[in-house]
């Protein structure tokens, strides 16, 4: 538990480290969520979930190596937009534009359902105090700055982060 | 018969998905003076279960929470 105090918060420690568009969601949607029951909440970005912390979100998704990933259209009749289309992979990865066709049909389609989007999520993120942690390696190893990312986060290393899920009630890595 | 709540303020969540309606709650409830009550509409079928856990978890009063004209209508009293 996170402290004898029994009126203490709970605490949520979460590591993000994949900065793909589908990814982008869990930590930022367990996050949000955390913040709005009153809870405590660190996340600390390393690797790939580190860009998730730059403040303008570039983050797309990928259909390769994404078997499981349905593929359908976010405009048209119902019965068009239920239809998972099946595209091999090696359309996938020759056709060139792919990605980007990907990013936007899920943007939309998340758009559409009324999903937030990572921008919102993150600034709920920011309104609830949660703490954004930045991987101080991963700066180093792909030669980012401090003023490469929002200024509502801080940069730690392993320690740091650590330290803050040692006592926290739950633990994910992303 | 069932009770009747009178709110204080309603907070329209439709259309939104998780995790925006207990965000959306959360800010709500912290405008309004403890005893009073915010009546919150919305449309994620998710909603029911997560208002649930959200008021055990804030220690607010779910007071009521039922489905009308394909919505979910929640009454909870703010309690701190």
């Amino acid at each position: 538990m996170s402290t004898s105090d029994p009126n203490a918060p709970k605490k949520l420690a979460l590591i993000a480290s994949k900065g793909t568009l589908d990814w982008a969601y869990p930590p930022f949607i367990l996050a949000s969520a955390a913040g709005a029951m009153g809870w405590e909440v660190g996340i600390f970005f390393t690797f790939y979930g580190l860009t998730l912390l730059k403040p303008k979100l570039t983050a797309a998704v990928t259909p390769m190596g994404n078997p499981a990933m349905p593929m359908k259209m976010p405009f048209g009749p119902d019965g068009f937009q239920s239809i998972n289309w099946p595209i091999p992979q090696l359309v996938m990865a020759n056709v060139p534009g792919f990605n980007a066709l990907a990013t936007s049909l899920m943007k939309q389609t998340f758009e559409n359902k009324g999903v937030a989007s990572i921008e919102e999520m993150r600034q709920v993120c920011v309104e609830m105090d949660v703490r954004l942690i930045g991987c101080q390696m991963t700066m180093d190893v792909f030669g980012f700055k401090r003023e490469d990312f929002i200024k509502e986060c801080e940069i730690g290393g392993a320690a740091t982060f650590l330290e803050f899920a040692s006592d926290a009630d739950v633990q994910l890595f992303v | 018969m069932t009770d009747v709540f009178k709110e204080d303020q309603v907070l329209d969540c439709s259309g939104m998905l998780c995790p925006m309606p207990v965000v959306k709650a959360t800010k709500a409830i912290k405008t309004l003076e403890i005893g009073q009550v915010l009546k919150m509409i919305a449309t994620d079928p998710g909603a029911p279960p997560d208002m649930e856990a959200w008021s055990r978890q804030t220690g607010n009063e779910l007071l009521r929470s039922t489905q009308e004209d394909g919505k979910f209508v929640f009454f909870i009293r703010r309690m701190k």
